[in-house]
Protein backbone atom coordinates (compact mmCIF):
# COMPACT_ATOMS: atom_id res chain seq x y z
CA UNK A 1 0.00 0.00 0.00
CA UNK A 2 1.61 3.43 -1.07
CA UNK A 3 1.12 6.39 1.28
CA UNK A 4 2.40 9.88 1.07
CA UNK A 5 4.25 11.52 4.39
CA UNK A 6 3.94 14.66 4.49
CA UNK A 7 6.10 16.39 6.94
CA UNK A 8 6.82 20.38 7.74
CA UNK A 9 9.69 22.07 9.37
CA UNK A 10 10.79 25.76 10.04
CA UNK A 11 13.70 28.09 10.08
CA UNK A 12 14.37 31.70 10.06
CA UNK A 13 16.34 33.65 7.76
CA UNK A 14 16.97 36.45 6.48
CA UNK A 15 17.57 37.55 1.98
CA UNK A 16 18.25 40.22 -0.13
CA UNK A 17 16.65 40.04 -3.78
CA UNK A 18 19.20 41.20 -6.16
CA UNK A 19 21.11 40.57 -8.99
CA UNK A 20 24.52 42.46 -10.36
CA UNK A 21 22.69 41.80 -14.20
CA UNK A 22 20.26 44.81 -13.23
CA UNK A 23 21.76 48.26 -12.92
CA UNK A 24 20.48 49.40 -9.02
CA UNK A 25 16.97 51.30 -10.90
CA UNK A 26 16.46 48.16 -12.73
CA UNK A 27 16.90 46.01 -9.23
CA UNK A 28 14.56 48.73 -7.41
CA UNK A 29 11.88 48.66 -10.19
CA UNK A 30 11.90 44.13 -10.52
CA UNK A 31 12.17 43.63 -6.50
CA UNK A 32 10.41 46.70 -4.67
CA UNK A 33 11.05 46.44 -1.10
CA UNK A 34 12.70 42.67 -1.53
CA UNK A 35 15.78 44.90 -2.93
CA UNK A 36 16.52 47.27 0.35
CA UNK A 37 20.67 46.92 0.74
CA UNK A 38 20.04 45.73 4.05
CA UNK A 39 18.23 42.99 3.40
CA UNK A 40 14.84 42.02 5.34
CA UNK A 41 13.73 38.28 6.52
CA UNK A 42 11.09 35.72 7.05
CA UNK A 43 9.74 32.73 9.00
CA UNK A 44 10.00 29.79 6.16
CA UNK A 45 7.91 27.17 6.82
CA UNK A 46 8.97 23.82 4.49
CA UNK A 47 6.49 21.10 3.83
CA UNK A 48 8.48 17.90 2.67
CA UNK A 49 6.09 14.79 0.55
CA UNK A 50 7.77 11.61 0.89
CA UNK A 51 5.76 8.34 -0.99
CA UNK A 52 6.28 5.02 -0.71
CA UNK A 53 4.90 1.33 0.10
CA UNK A 54 3.76 1.38 4.04
CA UNK A 55 6.16 -1.07 5.73
CA UNK A 56 4.21 -3.71 7.58
CA UNK A 57 6.59 -4.28 10.19
CA UNK A 58 6.54 -0.49 11.15
CA UNK A 59 3.18 0.83 9.67
CA UNK A 60 5.43 3.80 8.69
CA UNK A 61 6.55 5.10 4.44
CA UNK A 62 9.98 5.92 6.08
CA UNK A 63 11.26 6.31 9.71
CA UNK A 64 10.61 10.08 10.92
CA UNK A 65 13.35 10.59 13.20
CA UNK A 66 15.42 9.44 10.53
CA UNK A 67 13.73 12.47 8.31
CA UNK A 68 13.80 14.60 11.10
CA UNK A 69 17.98 13.87 11.71
CA UNK A 70 18.75 14.16 8.17
CA UNK A 71 16.26 17.52 8.37
CA UNK A 72 18.19 18.88 11.01
CA UNK A 73 21.44 17.99 9.60
CA UNK A 74 20.79 19.05 5.82
CA UNK A 75 18.08 22.05 6.06
CA UNK A 76 17.38 23.51 9.33
CA UNK A 77 21.24 23.95 10.34
CA UNK A 78 22.02 25.19 6.97
CA UNK A 79 19.30 27.39 6.67
CA UNK A 80 18.31 28.42 9.98
CA UNK A 81 19.36 32.23 11.34
CA UNK A 82 21.25 32.58 8.57
CA UNK A 83 21.55 35.08 5.51
CA UNK A 84 20.79 33.30 2.37
CA UNK A 85 22.56 35.62 -0.24
CA UNK A 86 25.95 34.50 1.84
CA UNK A 87 25.53 30.54 1.34
CA UNK A 88 27.19 28.94 -1.58
CA UNK A 89 23.54 27.95 -3.34
CA UNK A 90 22.49 31.64 -3.67
CA UNK A 91 26.67 33.07 -4.71
CA UNK A 92 24.73 32.85 -8.86
CA UNK A 93 20.76 32.68 -8.67
CA UNK A 94 18.89 35.46 -6.67
CA UNK A 95 17.78 34.09 -3.05
CA UNK A 96 13.89 33.84 -4.26
CA UNK A 97 11.49 31.42 -2.96
CA UNK A 98 11.93 29.51 -5.97
CA UNK A 99 14.91 29.00 -6.45
CA UNK A 100 14.78 28.16 -2.42
CA UNK A 101 12.52 25.42 -3.00
CA UNK A 102 14.60 23.89 -6.03
CA UNK A 103 17.37 23.61 -4.02
CA UNK A 104 15.55 22.47 -1.01
CA UNK A 105 14.31 19.65 -3.50
CA UNK A 106 17.53 18.84 -4.34
CA UNK A 107 18.96 18.44 -0.61
CA UNK A 108 15.61 16.05 0.38
CA UNK A 109 16.76 13.75 -3.12
CA UNK A 110 19.72 12.73 -0.80
CA UNK A 111 17.38 11.44 2.02
CA UNK A 112 17.26 7.77 0.60
CA UNK A 113 14.06 6.52 3.19
CA UNK A 114 11.73 7.27 0.78
CA UNK A 115 10.56 8.60 -3.09
CA UNK A 116 10.18 12.51 -2.58
CA UNK A 117 7.40 13.84 -4.26
CA UNK A 118 7.66 17.51 -3.80
CA UNK A 119 8.66 20.41 -1.75
CA UNK A 120 6.37 23.07 -0.47
CA UNK A 121 7.72 25.99 0.88
CA UNK A 122 5.92 29.29 2.53
CA UNK A 123 7.82 32.59 2.83
CA UNK A 124 4.88 34.35 4.07
CA UNK A 125 1.26 32.74 4.73
CA UNK A 126 0.56 34.11 1.55
CA UNK A 127 3.19 33.24 -0.39
CA UNK A 128 3.93 29.66 -0.98
CA UNK A 129 6.25 27.60 -3.75
CA UNK A 130 5.72 24.10 -4.53
CA UNK A 131 8.51 22.26 -6.51
CA UNK A 132 8.25 18.37 -7.83
CA UNK A 133 11.49 18.42 -10.02
CA UNK A 134 10.76 18.18 -13.54
CA UNK A 135 8.12 16.16 -14.19
CA UNK A 136 4.80 17.91 -13.40
CA UNK A 137 2.60 16.24 -10.03
CA UNK A 138 -0.25 14.19 -11.79
CA UNK A 139 -3.71 16.01 -11.56
CA UNK A 140 -5.25 16.43 -8.03
CA UNK A 141 -2.64 15.81 -6.06
CA UNK A 142 -1.65 18.47 -4.62
CA UNK B 1 -14.80 16.98 -12.03
CA UNK B 2 -14.73 19.18 -9.26
CA UNK B 3 -13.20 18.33 -5.51
CA UNK B 4 -14.90 18.85 -2.32
CA UNK B 5 -13.15 18.26 1.07
CA UNK B 6 -14.43 17.84 4.67
CA UNK B 7 -12.81 18.28 7.59
CA UNK B 8 -13.44 16.03 10.87
CA UNK B 9 -11.76 15.67 14.03
CA UNK B 10 -11.35 13.03 17.04
CA UNK B 11 -8.72 12.59 19.61
CA UNK B 12 -7.34 9.24 20.60
CA UNK B 13 -4.74 6.91 22.53
CA UNK B 14 -2.38 4.90 20.31
CA UNK B 15 1.26 3.53 20.77
CA UNK B 16 3.43 2.12 18.44
CA UNK B 17 4.40 -2.00 18.80
CA UNK B 18 5.64 -4.93 17.14
CA UNK B 19 4.78 -8.01 18.99
CA UNK B 20 7.43 -9.42 16.32
CA UNK B 21 10.27 -7.58 18.18
CA UNK B 22 11.74 -7.50 21.32
CA UNK B 23 11.59 -4.20 23.70
CA UNK B 24 14.87 -3.02 22.90
CA UNK B 25 13.75 -3.23 19.18
CA UNK B 26 10.92 -1.49 19.73
CA UNK B 27 12.43 1.02 21.56
CA UNK B 28 14.88 1.65 18.72
CA UNK B 29 12.53 2.05 16.18
CA UNK B 30 9.74 3.60 17.70
CA UNK B 31 11.17 5.89 20.17
CA UNK B 32 8.75 7.55 22.93
CA UNK B 33 6.06 6.32 20.60
CA UNK B 34 6.59 3.04 21.56
CA UNK B 35 5.46 3.95 25.62
CA UNK B 36 2.89 0.31 26.06
CA UNK B 37 0.87 3.01 28.27
CA UNK B 38 0.66 5.09 24.77
CA UNK B 39 -0.13 8.67 24.30
CA UNK B 40 -2.67 10.89 22.10
CA UNK B 41 -3.61 13.58 19.69
CA UNK B 42 -5.85 15.79 18.33
CA UNK B 43 -6.49 14.14 14.87
CA UNK B 44 -7.94 16.43 11.91
CA UNK B 45 -9.00 13.98 8.99
CA UNK B 46 -9.79 15.44 6.10
CA UNK B 47 -11.81 13.66 3.23
CA UNK B 48 -11.74 14.56 -0.38
CA UNK B 49 -14.25 13.28 -2.51
CA UNK B 50 -14.43 13.98 -6.59
CA UNK B 51 -17.41 14.36 -8.70
CA UNK B 52 -19.59 16.38 -11.19
CA UNK B 53 -21.98 18.90 -10.10
CA UNK B 54 -25.44 17.53 -10.15
CA UNK B 55 -27.03 20.58 -11.96
CA UNK B 56 -30.54 20.70 -9.78
CA UNK B 57 -28.84 21.29 -6.48
CA UNK B 58 -25.08 22.67 -7.24
CA UNK B 59 -23.65 19.94 -5.39
CA UNK B 60 -21.25 17.67 -6.06
CA UNK B 61 -22.19 15.58 -2.92
CA UNK B 62 -23.94 16.66 -0.40
CA UNK B 63 -22.45 17.72 2.53
CA UNK B 64 -24.89 17.06 5.33
CA UNK B 65 -24.80 13.56 4.29
CA UNK B 66 -21.36 13.32 4.18
CA UNK B 67 -21.02 14.52 7.47
CA UNK B 68 -23.25 11.90 9.19
CA UNK B 69 -21.32 9.18 6.96
CA UNK B 70 -17.96 10.34 8.67
CA UNK B 71 -19.39 10.66 11.84
CA UNK B 72 -20.95 7.23 11.38
CA UNK B 73 -17.99 5.61 10.04
CA UNK B 74 -15.38 7.23 11.44
CA UNK B 75 -15.80 9.28 14.32
CA UNK B 76 -18.16 7.76 16.33
CA UNK B 77 -15.61 4.51 16.06
CA UNK B 78 -12.20 6.57 16.58
CA UNK B 79 -12.82 9.45 18.78
CA UNK B 80 -11.97 9.31 22.70
CA UNK B 81 -11.19 5.69 22.01
CA UNK B 82 -7.68 4.11 22.54
CA UNK B 83 -6.98 3.00 18.71
CA UNK B 84 -4.67 -0.30 19.82
CA UNK B 85 -7.02 -2.07 22.00
CA UNK B 86 -10.61 -0.60 21.09
CA UNK B 87 -10.84 -0.16 17.21
CA UNK B 88 -10.38 -3.41 15.27
CA UNK B 89 -8.34 -2.83 12.51
CA UNK B 90 -5.55 -1.68 14.69
CA UNK B 91 -5.12 -4.96 16.57
CA UNK B 92 -3.68 -6.25 13.75
CA UNK B 93 -1.56 -3.05 11.95
CA UNK B 94 0.22 -0.92 13.93
CA UNK B 95 -1.73 2.71 14.27
CA UNK B 96 0.65 5.52 12.58
CA UNK B 97 -0.46 7.68 11.18
CA UNK B 98 -0.31 6.20 7.15
CA UNK B 99 -2.08 3.16 8.69
CA UNK B 100 -4.79 5.32 9.97
CA UNK B 101 -5.37 6.69 6.18
CA UNK B 102 -5.47 3.57 5.10
CA UNK B 103 -7.72 2.32 7.67
CA UNK B 104 -10.63 5.47 7.31
CA UNK B 105 -10.24 5.35 3.14
CA UNK B 106 -11.21 1.40 3.40
CA UNK B 107 -13.95 2.88 5.71
CA UNK B 108 -15.50 5.45 3.42
CA UNK B 109 -14.92 3.61 0.14
CA UNK B 110 -17.74 2.86 -1.70
CA UNK B 111 -20.39 4.27 1.10
CA UNK B 112 -20.10 8.11 -0.50
CA UNK B 113 -23.34 8.67 -2.98
CA UNK B 114 -23.06 10.19 -6.29
CA UNK B 115 -18.80 10.71 -5.67
CA UNK B 116 -15.81 9.06 -5.73
CA UNK B 117 -13.45 9.10 -2.54
CA UNK B 118 -10.01 10.90 -4.01
CA UNK B 119 -8.09 11.46 -1.24
CA UNK B 120 -7.51 10.86 2.99
CA UNK B 121 -5.36 13.05 4.72
CA UNK B 122 -4.94 12.54 8.61
CA UNK B 123 -3.12 15.08 10.33
CA UNK B 124 -1.60 14.08 13.74
CA UNK B 125 -0.64 17.10 14.48
CA UNK B 126 0.23 20.36 12.27
CA UNK B 127 3.68 19.14 11.53
CA UNK B 128 2.97 15.37 10.47
CA UNK B 129 0.19 14.16 8.36
CA UNK B 130 -0.37 11.17 5.89
CA UNK B 131 -2.19 10.81 2.99
CA UNK B 132 -3.94 8.03 0.85
CA UNK B 133 -5.38 8.19 -2.65
CA UNK B 134 -6.39 3.93 -2.38
CA UNK B 135 -4.42 1.68 -4.38
CA UNK B 136 -3.60 3.66 -8.02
Amino acid sequence: MKAHLNRRYHFSASHRLHTDAYDAAKNLAVFGKCNNPHGHGHNYTVQVTLSGHVDPATGMVCNLSELDAFAQTNLLSRFDHTNLNTLDCFANTVSTTENLSVEIYRIFQGFTGAHLERVHVEETSNNSFNYAGEAMPASGTI
Amino acid sequence: MIFLTRKAEFSSAHFYWNEAWSPEENQRVFGKCANRNGHGHNYTLEVTVAGEIDTTSGFVVDLKELKEILDREVVSIYDHRHLNLEVPEFKTTIPTTENIAIAIWRRLNGKIPHAKLHRVRVYEMPDLFADYYGEQ
